[in-house]
């Protein structure tokens, strides 16, 4: 690997020319942000998680409700999407404990092929669109395992490279100034120049919890719903409290892998969608020029 | 080296041309692709390979209390077989019930009920998990498969144990419903916890349960654990039954291996 492909390599320094004319020139200032290992494995991770997703509703459809302990309660779940008529209306709902939230035409009821249909998730996000179980398995297996091999890879080539020390935990400095940090954010102020030669410390901090925390425990929490795998490592079943805790917290895992998802999605959109899609495409990234003082 | 946007944008945008393909053919009728075919076939298989290797004979699944026990175990599947030879033997307490015992095997034979109750006994309360994704807590007790099998001494090109039941699944198959059968291997079949189970809860199984032979396989779902067993065939293969994937779920596109 050449120098130029290490992570958060130093700067090159171009004038801009393919600014259109009659804009203000301004100086870029591209460094090597992301290596290509970054740069494949997000792109597989985000198939993989695309495809885990859509099939994982597939699965969860088979059987719309969440437990919690060792075993499915039928008659009173604490969480359950499901369909009933009202006043003579089917209507679709989610139930939680003993509030009702009323979500037809998305989840409980919805239109699959121009026809009313009762499944917990839509066809539109499921994988099959149809009721298909065992595809839906098959899929989620599949890519279940694209994930964790493509995720090894990007492990391993991360303590080996201490792309995680170096960039995952903030310094000193930046514990320091976390407020005033979070405040930016808050007013989507973006570090540029100097400041944006590294990660900021909610990136690290957030990147560094979905990596070794959320992703970790949506696996493992899926591994436990696994009756072969439960004979094999007993503890995970102690670990979670029984398979359906397992089970419940695959899910909300995997609704957290979604939330961190749209903030990231929103933030690489606010924060400049071309330089971002770049620097994980090409690997140059645009640390642009230290800004003044605002306004 | 210097980067101009410029020459970086053609191939962003073919990269995210690219990847939208990708993503679209992953929402369309992908599963129609032989290979896409192949490799959703085969992950089974993949399943099945990882979790022999790391699974020993010895490893059993989690025994639970009496407490534990699900108040109501959920009855999926056939729950009340139509088949009229199956209803007149439980009218009469399955007092005629056989067991047959053949395929690959030194001396075929036949069990009755009584038999298989004084043959040596296993009772154990574990977890039923539903490829549904639900989980029961059962008390269950039967004769270990092994002793049943070794009684009958499995030839050497056996590789698969086939069960085949009274129950018949009416699934609008022009040709009338379909038998219902299920297949697990030799580890499976050996495991110590692999019992033909004629008790639930102390008491004779009901018929929904599976009256009056069912399997437990306790490292695998519950669609592998057959209801209604009247035949049990030593096999070196399954394919010229049913659709040839090894049981009635397995053809309609669950995956043969169910450790997970």
């Amino acid at each position: 690997m050449s120098s130029a492909e290490t992570e958060l390599d130093d700067p090159v320094v171009a004038n801009d020319d393919a600014v259109p004319k009659g804009k203000e020139q301004r100086l870029v200032t591209l460094l090597k942000r992301h290596s290509v290992v970054v740069r494949v494995t997000h792109w597989i991770t985000v198939l993989c998680l695309t495809m885990l997703l859509m099939s994982g509703l597939q699965i969860f459809n088979a059987r719309p409700q969440l437990d919690f302990g060792i075993k499915t309660d039928f008659d009173h779940p604490p969480v359950a999407i499901d369909s009933d008529k009202v006043d003579g209306r089917a209507r679709g709902y989610v139930r939680i404990g003993e509030h009702r939230f009323d979500t037809t035409g998305v989840l409980g009821l919805s239109t699959f092929e121009g026809k009313p249909a009762e499944r917990a998730f839509p066809s539109w996000a499921t994988l099959p669109g149809e009721q298909d179980l065992g595809t839906g398995r098959a899929i989620h297996f599949v890519f279940a395992w694209l994930f964790v091999a493509n995720g090894l890879v990007y492990l391993v080539w991360g303590f080996a490279t201490r792309h995680f020390r170096r960039d995952f935990l903030p310094s000193r400095t930046q514990w320091r100034h976390i407020g005033g940090e979070i405040l930016d954010h808050a007013r989507l102020r973006f570090p540029q120049g100097e400041k944006a030669r590294q990660y900021n410390a909610i990136q690290k901090i957030t990147y560094f919890s979905v990596v070794f925390v959320l992703l970790p425990l949506l696996v493992v929490a899926g591994w436990t719903m696994s009756p072969g795998l439960d004979a094999a490592f007993p503890f995970l079943l102690h670990v979670f409290g029984g398979r359906q805790t397992a089970r419940s917290v695959h899910f909300l895992a995997a609704f957290g892998v979604v939330l961190f998802v749209v903030v990231h999605v929103a933030l690489v959109l606010l924060s400049g969608l071309f330089n971002n899609m770049r620097s994980m495409v090409t690997g140059w990234y645009d640390i642009g020029q230290e800004r003044g003082t605002h306004g | 080296m210097v980067d101009r946007p410029t020459t970086r944008r053609a191939l962003l945008a073919r990269g995210a041309a690219a990847f939208a393909t990708l993503g679209l053919a992953g929402c369309e009728n992908v599963t129609d692709i032989p290979l896409a075919k192949r490799i959703l076939g085969g992950v089974g298989g993949l399943n099945r390979r990882v979790q022999e290797a790391i699974l020993g004979q010895e490893q059993l699944a989690q025994e639970y209390e009496l407490g534990d026990v699900s108040t109501s175990f959920y009855a999926n599947g056939s729950t009340d077989p139509d088949d009229k030879h199956y209803k007149a033997m439980a009218a009469k307490g399955f007092d005629s019930y056989k067991l047959v015992v053949d395929g690959l095997v030194e001396h075929p034979y036949e069990l009755t009920l009584a038999e298989l109750r004084a043959m040596p006994a296993r009772t154990q309360i574990t977890r039923h998990d539903c490829v549904e994704g639900w989980s029961c807590i059962g008390q269950w007790t039967g004769t270990p498969l092994q002793g049943v099998l070794d009684r009958a001494g499995v030839k050497p090109t056996a590789r698969y144990v086939v069960f085949h039941c009274f129950d018949t699944m009416d699934d609008g198959d022009p040709s009338g419903p379909t038998p219902f059968y299920g297949s697990i291997d030799l580890l499976a079949a050996r495991h110590p916890q692999t019992i033909l189970a004629y008790d639930k809860g102390g008491k004779p199984l009901e018929v929904k349960y599976g009256a009056p032979l069912r399997l437990r396989v306790e490292r695998q779902l519950g669609y592998k654990m057959t209801k209604y067993i009247r035949r049990i065939q030593l096999m070196e293969d399954f394919k010229d039954i049913g659709q040839g994937k090894g049981g009635y779920w397995e053809d309609s596109g669950y995956q043969w291996y169910a450790g997970i």
